[in-house]
């Protein structure tokens, strides 16, 4: 049996990459080990653990009026990106028109542009327009910054699609309606549920933006954020437990849908779409 | 434990003038065992063929040389010295990639001088040997040009004057030509041959062409199934081949599959003197061995059958026919003779039925 | 195959809402930035005044200096901490690669807040950091420069996007042909040289789309100072912030916006270039 030669594993590598992961997930460990402390947020060790947070959490009236505000903004940004960004991608996908590069960037740009810019944009806009803020403008400002999102996503999935299906579709004498209904869509279905899900979670969790858009009814984060400005309970770290859960619940959906339907061989690929060229 | 050591000088190779060998190498991939125990030789300054199917283990035997690949069990020695125990880099072999693997963030120049800069060779030994290098391929024009704009054809001169230019004791070539055109292939194989003549370096040629192998190699080594088949010459691999599927592989054949008894070999319909022990035997006897009876006798001693034409190809030269003895399909070969029909006499040396292994 | 109806018919729509929503918007803030306040009431008086303001009191300077610092810190240490883990991956993770990248950017699309609040309570000086140095009895008082401090805001940013610089490297290495590294190596180069002389060149790419995107973000980030910054960890983004709330001026946080904005466009636009430049196929 003969020894292998220089192993390229590397022992040092591998305990530094570990040492990311930590970093990375240790924070919001922490934070939920502590949703479970009756002496509160701070100091160590936890020494009682109690669910009491959590009761009293679900007793909090406040937060489920924000958390109902939430679901209700997200699902409607979910109805408008989608829709338009189902457009956009086609649009990309198979017209050409002066300005189109232009237009790309310029759906993709709310991505890499802080967020507080699109949101004082859009405060100007609505102020501008004699709008007052509300759930409304928080929706609206939503819905257009994720339109970004659902575009590349639904592009991605359009490049994917085989060109010929809706050729033959044609050919077989559908018309261009009839052959987006019966057959551009349902091949687009696994791209629409990834975004989909994307979208809700992004929005549900979304604050700059809606941090100047926002009138007297809160969204979740923002109501999170007003009672950090009393102080720290550990009521708060449950909630905040309690999202975390479920968007990563979320996001773990998202992922596999999305690397089964455009195909597993790439997923660095895939995942790096969500960002503009 | 190693098996070289056994010789009393520990150190020498086994076999003197051999500059790689390979002892009982095996390799297994999870429960997948893609080389079973391999031992072979290559002498200096030889041109060896691995030849196979894909799936042959052929590529994973180069690879297991170049140092990419650990053996599972086995030994490789090359010129005296332990080499599977050593990293790619440390190795003085070098490798000729499939898809050639040039680096596309390097021109052609520092593409070749890679290897003497990695060794922080003074910048005028490398400018001397990269410049020979390129010539010896006949690239030096497109010295500066990005691998991106060469052609097929070109970056594989400039994959080989890469690996060339650092002298290998031994040079591993992994199917190199299998992605050009045909011309242009035929015209790289003549260069190849010519330029392994010229340097005296020992190539290890990888390919599943049997043409190509035969056309290039000093010798050739089938592998099938992980296993090797046989090691040989082209002529004598061709003339006597060992096995069933060595004589089907490589040019064409026609098994006839039969039993000895009595001094006599009983395929089918056919039966001619044979020695040898009796039972169950399989013969190879390629198409063009056998001729129409009517075409005169020959000076050997001939077998005789008669058959019925099914089918007549023509190309050029020659006409491979296909006939029906007695319910047994066999394969002709014959010099153009115009347009045939029926039955005819078929007559073959018994010379030219070459025992084989199923 | 797709008729003129079909195409303007995709194109229109989100064309217009685009154009009308975010166009018109970004043109407004524009707009706003050469206007002024008179008397708390906002003026149409078209000037340059906010942007000379901008430029030539210290304390907007200073800040404007203090957040380019952070946001080069976060950029620096993002990538010192998602280039190796994504070469980790790339290269030697072999069968657990799959998992491992799901672990990495999962949380990465979780609550920026969750994470924030996050590091809010293991930094404070009644915090689970300084509770757990006080129980191994390293320190014997609270550490006071973990919280409300740049080095804080650095590190929450750190935290959040070092994921997002992550993947573009990751996806930039996965491109890289093996073969290539293999030819290196049978050229004589060992893992160090095959690193630098062929894996760090090609993948410089996504190293530069990971970096921009991370600066940019953390250039104009305002929620992370606001949570862990305090006093000293303000940054520019804050200063538009209150602009916009408090010290009603509007047409001065307007200005401000505009120049993060022109930043980050030019940032995209030689980041844009130079991956170009540094792409070989």
């Amino acid at each position: 049996m003969s020894r292998p030669a220089q192993l390229r594993r590397s022992p040092l590598l591998t305990i530094y990459a570990a040492l990311v992961f930590i970093f990375i997930y240790l924070p919001v460990a922490v934070l939920i080990l502590y949703s479970f402390n009756r002496e509160g947020v701070g100091g160590f060790p936890p020494r009682h653990l109690t669910f009491d947070w959590y009761r009293q959490l679900f007793a909090d009236s406040a937060i489920w009026d924000a958390v109902l505000n939430s679901l209700m903004v997200a699902a409607a940004s979910v109805a408008l990106s989608l829709t338009l960004g189902l457009l956009a991608a086609l649009a990309l996908d198979r017209a050409t028109f002066p300005g189109k590069s232009l237009f790309r960037r310029l759906v993709l740009l709310p991505l890499i542009l802080p967020g507080i810019i699109t949101g004082l944009s859009l405060l100007m806009f609505a102020v501008f327009a004699g709008a007052p803020l509300s759930l409304l403008t928080v929706f609206l400002g939503h819905g257009t910054a994720l339109i970004s999102v659902a575009t590349t996503e639904l592009f991605a999935g359009l490049q994917k699609m085989d060109r010929a299906q809706e050729e033959a579709s044609l050919d077989l004498g559908a018309t261009p309606w009839q052959t987006f209904w019966r057959v551009t869509l349902p091949n687009l279905k696994l791209s629409l549920i990834a975004a989909g899900l994307l979208i809700f979670t992004l929005s549900m969790d979304e604050i700059a933006v809606t941090f100047f858009l926002i009138g007297r009814d809160n969204t979740l984060p923002l109501e999170i954020w007003g009672r950090l400005r009393r102080g720290i309970t550990p009521e708060i770290n449950a909630v905040s437990s309690l999202i975390f859960a479920v968007s990563v619940g979320l996001i773990i959906i998202w992922y596999r849908i999305r690397t089964r339907g455009l195909g597993a061989k790439d997923p660095a690929e895939n995942a790096f779409k969500a960002f503009p060229e | 434990m190693s098996l070289a050591a056994s010789n009393p000088q520990h150190g020498l190779s086994a076999t003197p003038g051999a500059l790689l060998e390979v002892l009982g190498v095996a390799k297994r991939f999870g429960d997948r065992e893609v080389l079973k125990h391999i031992s072979l030789n290559i002498a200096s300054g030889e041109f060896l063929t691995l030849l196979g199917e894909s799936g042959s283990g052929k590529t994973t035997l180069l690879r297991l040389v170049a140092g990419f690949e650990q053996p599972t069990a086995g030994e490789i020695w090359m010129s005296g010295e332990r080499l599977d125990t050593l990293p790619p880099y440390k190795r003085r072999v070098n490798t000729v990639f499939q898809h050639y693997a040039l680096f596309p963030h390097l021109s052609v120049r520092e593409n070749v001088a890679y290897s003497l800069r990695v060794k922080k060779t003074s910048a005028a030994e490398v400018g001397g040997r990269v410049d020979e290098a390129l010539r010896m391929v006949k690239m030096q024009e497109l010295a500066d040009s990005r691998p991106s704009k060469l052609s097929g054809g070109q970056q594989q001169r400039v994959a080989l004057a890469r690996a060339l230019v650092n002298r290998p004791l031994l040079l591993l070539l992994d199917e190199p030509l299998s992605a050009l055109d045909a011309n242009l292939r035929k015209q790289m194989q003549s260069e190849l041959k010519a330029l392994q003549r010229e340097l005296g370096i020992t190539f290890l040629f990888v390919t599943h062409d049997q043409e190509e192998a035969m056309a290039l190699s000093d010798r050739i080594a089938l592998l099938s199934n992980g296993a090797l088949e046989q090691i040989a010459s082209p002529r004598e691999i061709y003339a006597h081949p060992a096995t069933a599927y060595t004589a089907q592989f490589i040019g064409q054949t026609n098994l006839l599959r039969g039993q000895i008894a009595d001094g006599m070999a009983r395929c089918g319909a056919l039966q001619w003197p044979a020695d040898g022990p009796g039972g169950a035997a399989v013969f190879s006897l390629r198409p063009e061995a056998i001729r129409l009876a009517s075409d005169g006798a020959a000076a050997h001693v001939t077998a005789r059958f008669h058959a019925t034409l099914q089918q007549q190809f023509f190309s050029g030269a020659s006409e491979l026919l296909e006939v029906n003895c007695g319910g047994q399909l066999l394969r002709v070969r014959i010099s153009a003779h115009g347009p045939l029909f029926g039955e005819h006499d078929f007559i073959f040396s018994i010379a030219d039925a070459i025992r084989v292994q199923e | 195959m797709y008729s003129r109806a079909y195409k303007t018919l995709v194109s229109l729509p989100p064309l217009l809402w685009v154009g009308f929503f975010l166009l018109l918007p970004y043109a407004l803030m524009f707009a706003h930035s050469f206007w002024a306040v008179r008397d708390g009431v906002l003026v149409h008086q078209w000037n340059l005044h906010n942007y000379a303001t901008l430029f030539s009191k210290p304390v907007y300077v200073k800040v404007l200096l203090r957040t380019m610092c952070i946001a080069a810190s976060v950029t620096l240490c993002s990538l010192l901490l998602g280039y190796p883990l994504a070469y980790y991956l790339s290269f030697h993770a072999g069968a657990r690669k799959e998992l491992l990248y799901q672990l990495v950017i999962v949380p990465l699309w979780v609550s920026y807040l969750v994470r924030g609040y996050a590091w809010k309570t293991i930094l404070g000086s009644e915090g689970v950091l300084n509770g757990f140095l006080q129980y191994l009895h390293l320190t014997h008082e609270p550490v006071a420069f973990l919280l409300y401090s740049p080095f804080a805001v650095v590190l929450v940013l750190t935290h959040i996007y070092t994921p997002f610089v992550f993947l573009p490297i990751y996806a930039a290495l996965e491109h890289i042909p093996r073969p290539l590294v293999e030819a290196s190596q049978d050229l004589g180069a060992g893992s160090v040289q095959t690193f630098l002389r062929v894996v760090l060149p090609l993948s410089i790419p996504g190293l530069l789309a990971g970096a921009t995107f991370a600066f940019v973000l953390s250039l104009g980030d305002f929620l992370a100072p606001l949570l862990v910054g305090g006093a000293s960890g303000t940054m520019i983004a804050n200063v538009v912030q209150s602009l916009f709330g408090a010290a009603y001026d509007w047409p001065l946080g307007a200005a401000i916006s505009v120049c993060i904005l022109l930043i980050t466009i030019a940032l995209l636009f030689f980041s844009e270039r130079l991956e170009k430049r540094w792409s070989f196929k």
